[in-house]
């Protein structure tokens, strides 16, 4: 115990813990940044060391300094390394570094694979729940892929802790591995059936996903979640705050206005009171609200009221989102809630007034997006554009309202496009090419620039034919004096403008000067009307055949191009917001014609009450009375003195509502029709679409693509996490009909454990639950087999006895073989035979842990197929000596496959077909798995144990195992040429000595690269990742980059290492050939015959063929073997005839015909790169000619 | 979803930090400040919600917070959690921590960082509740501590 204190305190001495870096820091207040410098120095140091509790000490400083903002991502590796210790404190310590400090991009992510799931299935909970925890940090999508299996197992642990953890971590398994989720959700819903704690989260995971799928287990949720909501409710309420009441409840009313709008509209006035709130959080929550709950009829008060806000308001931010939320509730739904738009645009003209507001480009959008759309204001709009510019001096004059100066645009561009409504062009003119302008951005004065030629157009026009040409002279000469000035201007497009216009007005002069006439030809430049185009339109825009989008025109230029230089495009993300407009179309004519009739109902009417006098003289201030109610075309000041503007409108709105109310009235009284489409809806005397628009404003429709589609996946958004998980669950569950897991959807399973040295009891303690159920299934297996063997006797006496009535005979027989065989596959292996399977399919993926000896002796003969399956899990362990193409024939199964072999052929050929429905349904990715079974589903054939791991290279020190490359993948988002290949090795110390400091090399070749962390050089070799005591072995992956695939390629690579033992320690070396075969970069891939037939019609492939000779094996095991060792899948068999299907990962199709008849194979291949298919049939011939 | 999780003094010094979504250093600590610049501002007797934190997330995400004597525990989440539940999910972490540090106080969490995360992760895992039964935390936390503690004693 003394020793242990000296040790500790003389640990101590050396190192700084977490406390002691903690109180340094504080301590050195001034120097902060340089005494954290030398600490990062010592960690540095003492990550060199090989103390794993020096190195977890220095790795837990790394936390606390990431906290403070310092990158550690350079320990990466040292994390790694903590995180694999064996002892629990310094694991916690690793794996919570990489909790805060790994992500997708982190490269040694990859290294933790194996680490991961070792402490996965730890038998200390909480190393596990450790592991579970990290993991939900950093998951990425390989770890997702490659531990998925590992996760759903431990959602059965015994452990509720576990459970909890497990079932959690699988919804961010979901979203980075999508597929998993559909072979996963029934037992995820099986957890909704687990004790409290584990069910809430189970709940929880599975509304998360279910946010995508609202349709299914509706029922069964609610029933919980409501449980679960109350009980949080109440126990929330005993604590809640005062304060969060008011935020909570307009919270709630914004969820209620979405289903009882009217409920919440009454207690509008409470709401408007909740903007004077000191608490901007309901402020804002208020606003929110308010934007849903406006409607025709109190639009314009509440707008009011906020203007009044925004005046009081204090703080540019708040001051601002209330700017925002005016013009989204008045712009929602295409101005949907607007009925005037005269006040609209003085709205919009009084935020001007606004200082220091970030959002002028959004007023600007507005005004021209009224202007453009809605035809009938364009005159108010330009008269009020036209003072704007006239007052820019208020605008720009203090340097800090910057933002607003882009209001301007609009303006000129409004002057400009629609000068023919301009009172005084000459005057907007004069304003528009001030000196000052040039003190704008350059965006905005090169719209002034070209305005300024729009209105010169326009004065031309009007002057034209006079006699005294004076006037269009005079503007010449203004444009001839000003634009000299933009001219030097500093912005190209500001420049380049100017000049142009510059020479085109000179020479409009000279030519003005010999009396030609030339206003037509000038207002030729600016023809022609601006329509607005639809959002997603250019979406919608058929790409034309043969035209490639992704391909480059060319080459793309250096990055380092200057931003300063490019045209800001101010305007170019607003877009109009809906693409249907709601108001109907009427033309101006017909407009006319309406008012006019109205006008003379009302002249003739005795009963109607017109406008009474006394109100109209509140609008004694002058100029008042010529401001348009119905018509629209007479000017109106801009500001009328004592009075806001939009107020006047506000009122007279009001006024112009009362009066055509009465007038619905006299008119019902009258019983008079109906006019106009407009009134669809009487209902109410207050309802909504009782108040029409002062006038029918046309707004123009926004313009589509010819042959454009109304597509519904638009609103989609491509960023939602959720996307990927919009998979079909239904069917999952609900019986026959439904499209049942298909094997490609299976869970990967790891083929092979290298942490093998577990013993028996631990197994059983961590995986307790899978191994019961087995259990089970091994009794089960035996009473079936026996039940079998029974029938089968049964079968074959019946079968001597009733050789004459054999088609009588044989419908009776094939119906309980079959329903043997349907029970010996389910226990065998996932069966593709039916949904009522899935459970035990499930099962069977669960329980892919090394199955106890005895239960795979029992069951070995009778159902050989399982034993394949677990032998690729368990055949390296049990039979490691041996490479892949030494494996021995089931000596016990032999007399089962003499048996069989007598079984007709001929059984009937409906029968047949029926199974080979099956068969094209599910042909999987997990090679020779699916086709093993696929063998034993249609004749009950054994099939001797494949493994695909084969022998690399070997010593007296260590012998290393290559995995037949099957984890070949592609890398999305790559280099388009260029893909990635996973190979996996294992290393297995076979001496009495500690291997460590594994340095794995391998001489690049031009095609193929081993990848090395960035930073290393080309002939850099790779630490693997641990170390091997005696008799240990374990795995680690290299990621290879291979260009071209259609050769096979050998690598010749050097693994060296240093043997440790008590005495000696020497450096020792392992040359070895790396081999990638043309097979080892094809993809089990499924392939429906149709979409097979069409491919060989299409004609691309180029065809080959091979025969194999003396090939005795029966047919199922011929393409077991092709499935299993050159990656393809079954697509249709026929008899002894069969077409199979496999993807190259650079798309390449490979298709093979197999024939067989009397030991001959003729194999008919076709593939769309001929190399390629060589390669592969060399391979497959290879493959065969060892047997 | 949680997105993150900050625990800061009055002057924005963070004694914790837990995202569960990768930002990079510099990003983080962008976030820090940015967040504690709208919290601090804000009187305590206003409500512990808030929106339009800029850099994290953007208008699904609110911060929900409570201030305890030098302390902001701020948790940005997502429109899917419940505020209510989140405040009172602060509280049990706040009650655990007193109850595994006795009487807990800001140096605690300075001194102690690994710890506080320890006990977070069992409150809170990649960013979804794991468990607000505060007896069923502690004992969780004291188990693995004591195997911590048996570890050290074998050496």
């Amino acid at each position: 115990m003394a020793l242990k204190i000296v040790k500790g305190s003389i640990d101590r001495m050396f190192d700084k813990n977490l406390q002691d870096l903690v109180r340094g820091i504080r301590n050195h207040k001034e120097d902060e940044a340089k005494y954290i410098s030398t600490c990062i120095d010592e960690i540095k140091q003492e990550l060199k060391q090989d103390n794993i509790a020096v190195k977890a000490n220095a790795v837990c400083k790394l936390t606390y300094l990431q906290m403070l903002g310092y990158d550690v991502s350079w320990a990466a590796f040292n994390i790694v390394e903590v995180m694999s210790s064996s002892k629990f404190t310094y694991k916690r310590i690793g794996y919570l570094a990489a909790s805060q400090c790994f992500h997708e991009g982190t490269d040694v992510i990859m290294l933790t694979t194996n680490q991961i799931r070792k402490d996965l299935s730890s038998p200390n909970q909480y190393d596990t729940g450790v592991a579970l925890t990290g993991l939900s940090c950093f998951v990425t999508p390989d770890l997702a892929r490659d531990l998925a299996n590992d996760i759903m197992t431990l959602m059965s642990h015994t452990k509720p802790y576990i459970r909890k953890k497990a079932v959690l971590i699988m919804y961010k398994v979901f979203l980075k591995y999508p597929e998993s989720l559909r072979p996963a959700f029934p037992r995820l819903k099986e957890k909704l059936e687990d004790p409290d704690p584990v069910k809430y989260l189970g709940l929880l995971a599975m509304s998360k996903i279910l946010k995508t799928h609202p349709k299914s287990h509706k029922c069964n949720i609610a029933k919980v979640s409501k449980q679960r909501d109350y009980a949080s409710m109440q126990e929330s309420l005993r604590r809640c705050d005062f304060f969060a009441v008011k935020y909570l409840g307009l919270l709630a009313m914004s969820k209620i206005l979405k289903t009882h709008p009217k409920s919440v509209q009454s207690h509008k006035d409470l709401i408007l009171q909740c903007l004077d709130d000191k608490d901007e959080s309901i402020r804002l929550r208020a606003l929110d609200l308010l934007y849903g709950m406006v409607s025709k009829k109190n639009l314009m008060e509440i707008v009011k009221k906020l203007m009044l806000h925004v005046d009081k308001a204090e703080g540019t931010t708040y001051r601002d989102e209330l700017l925002t939320k005016i013009i989204d509730i008045c712009s929602q739904s295409n101005f949907q809630y607007i009925t005037n738009f005269e006040w609209y645009i003085s709205i919009l003209v009084e935020l001007t007034r606004l200082e220091g507001t970030r959002h002028g480009h959004l007023i600007a959008s507005q005004m021209l997006d009224v202007a453009i759309r809605v035809k009938a204001i364009r005159g108010f709009a330009v008269a009020q554009m036209a003072t704007l510019l006239d007052n820019a001096h208020l605008l720009t004059g203090n340097t800090q309202r910057n933002g607003i100066c882009e209001v301007l645009y609009a303006a000129a561009w409004i002057c400009g496009e629609f000068s023919e409504h301009l009172e005084d062009p000459m005057q907007t003119l004069e304003a528009m090419l001030r000196p000052k302008v040039a003190t704008l951005p350059g965006h905005i004065q090169a719209v002034y620039v070209q305005n300024a030629a729009k209105l010169f157009a326009t004065v031309l026009q009007k002057h034209e034919g006079e006699t005294e040409s004076q006037a269009a002279q005079e503007t010449s000469q203004l444009l001839i004096d000003r634009l000299p000035l933009f001219v030097q201007s500093a912005n190209l497009e500001v420049q380049e403008r100017a000049s142009c216009i510059l020479q085109l007005v000179k020479y409009i002069q000279k030519l003005q000067q010999k009396n030609v006439e030339v206003a037509e030809e000038v207002t030729a430049l600016f023809a022609g009307e601006l329509n607005p185009v639809a959002p997603k339109a250019q979406k919608k825009v058929p790409i034309p055949e043969g035209l490639d989008l992704d391909a480059w025109i060319n080459e793309p230029p250096s990055e380092s191009e200057s931003e300063d230089e490019k045209p800001k495009a101010v305007f170019a993300k607003e877009e109009p917001k809906h693409s249907r407009s709601r108001h109907t179309e009427v033309d101006e004519k017909e407009l006319a014609r309406r008012r006019e009739v109205r006008k003379q109902e009302q002249a003739n009417n005795p009963f109607y009450i017109k406008a009474s006098p006394s109100s109209q003289k509140v609008y004694d201030a002058p100029g008042v009375e010529h401001i348009p109610v119905v018509q629209i075309d007479l000017s109106v000041p801009l500001k009328v003195p004592g009075m806001p503007m939009s107020d006047q409108y506000l009122k007279l709105e009001e006024e112009r509502r009362q009066k055509e109310k009465a007038e619905r009235k006299k008119e019902k009284k009258k019983k008079r029709e109906k006019r106009g489409k407009e009134r669809k809806a009487d209902s109410g005397p207050e309802s909504e679409e009782d108040i029409a628009p002062a006038h029918q404003v046309d707004i123009v429709t926004e313009e589509m693509p010819e042959n454009a589609l109304p597509s519904d996946d638009d609103d989609k958004d491509p960023n939602d996490p959720h996307k990927a998980l919009d998979i079909d669950l239904d069917n999952l569950l609900s019986g026959f009909s439904s499209r049942p897991l298909a094997d490609s959807e299976k869970l990967p399973v790891r083929t092979h454990r290298p942490e093998l040295l577990k013993s028996p009891a631990e197994d059983r303690d961590s995986e307790s639950v899978p191994q019961e159920t087995k259990k089970k299934s091994g009794k089960e297996k035996k009473e079936k087999k026996k039940d079998k063997e029974k029938d089968r006797k049964r079968s074959k006496e019946e079968k001597k006895k009733k050789k004459k009535h054999k088609v009588e005979e044989e419908l009776l027989e094939s119906q309980p073989e079959e329903a043997v065989q349907s029970e010996e596959t389910k226990e065998a292996a996932a069966p593709p035979t039916s949904t009522s399977a899935e459970a035990s399919d499930l099962d069977f993926w669960l329980s892919s842990a090394p199955v106890p000896p005895a239960a795979q002796e029992v069951t070995a003969p009778s159902s050989a197929a399982a034993a394949v399956d677990t032998s690729s899990a368990t055949a390296p362990e049990s039979e490691p000596d041996e490479p892949k193409d030494t494996e021995p024939e089931d000596t016990k199964s032999s007399k089962h496959k003499k048996k069989k072999q007598k079984k007709e052929k001929e059984e009937k050929e409906k029968k047949k077909k029926k199974r080979h429905h099956h068969h094209h349904q599910h042909h999987g990715d997990a090679g020779g798995e699916d086709s093993v079974q696929n063998g034993t589903v249609e004749e009950e054939e054994p099939l001797p144990p494949m493994s695909n791991y084969s022998l690399l290279a070997e010593n007296s020190y260590i012998k290393m195992m290559k995995e037949d490359a099957d984890q070949v993948y592609d890398i999305q988002g790559n280099h388009q040429d260029e893909s990635k290949v996973v190979v996996s090795v294992i290393f297995e110390n076979k001496s009495d000595s500690f291997l460590k400091s594994m340095e794995f090399n391998v001489l690049d070749s031009l095609n193929s690269k081993l990848q090395r962390p960035e930073g290393a050089g080309a002939h850099d070799s790779l630490t693997v990742p641990f170390q091997l005591p005696p008799g240990v072995s374990n795995e680690a992956r290299f990621v290879f980059s291979v260009q071209s695939i259609v050769m096979p390629q050998k690598l010749k690579g050097t693994l060296t290492f240093i043997v440790k033992s008590d005495e000696s320690s020497t450096h020792e070396k392992l040359d070895f050939k790396l081999h990638f075969t043309c097979t080892s970069y094809l993809i089990t891939t499924p392939c429906y015959s149709d979409a097979y037939a069409k491919l060989l019609e299409s004609g691309d492939l180029k065809g080959s063929s091979l025969r194999l000779e003396g090939i005795n094996m029966p047919f199922h095991h011929l393409l077991a073997r092709i499935c299993f060792h050159h990656h393809f899948s079954v697509v249709e068999r026929i008899d002894s005839c069969a077409s199979m299907y496999s993807r190259s990962i650079q798309g390449h199709h490979v298709c093979l015909l197999v024939k067989t008849s009397d030991q001959t194979v003729s194999i008919d291949a076709k593939c769309d790169e001929p190399s390629l298919l060589g390669n592969v049939l060399d391979e497959i011939k290879q493959t065969f000619s060892k047997c | 979803m949680i997105k993150a999780i900050l625990i800061f003094n009055n002057h924005g010094k963070p004694r914790l930090i837990r995202f569960y979504q990768y930002f990079a250093e510099d990003m983080q600590q962008q976030i820090i400040r940015e967040t504690f610049h709208l919290v601090s501002k804000r009187d305590d007797n206003v409500c512990n919600f808030l929106e339009g934190g800029s850099l994290i997330g953007g208008s699904d995400y609110k911060l929900i917070y409570r201030h305890y004597a030098t302390l902001y525990f701020v948790f940005c989440v997502d429109s899917s959690e419940s505020e209510l539940g989140i405040l009172d999910l602060i509280q049990v972490f706040v009650e655990t921590l007193d109850k595994c540090f006795e009487n807990v106080c800001e140096l605690d969490l300075i001194f102690h960082m690994d710890k506080v995360h320890y006990i977070l992760q069992e409150v809170v895992m990649g960013g979804m509740v794991l468990e607000t039964n505060m007896n069923e935390i502690v004992a969780q936390v004291e188990l693995q501590n004591r195997m911590e503690k048996s570890e050290v004693s074998d050496q």
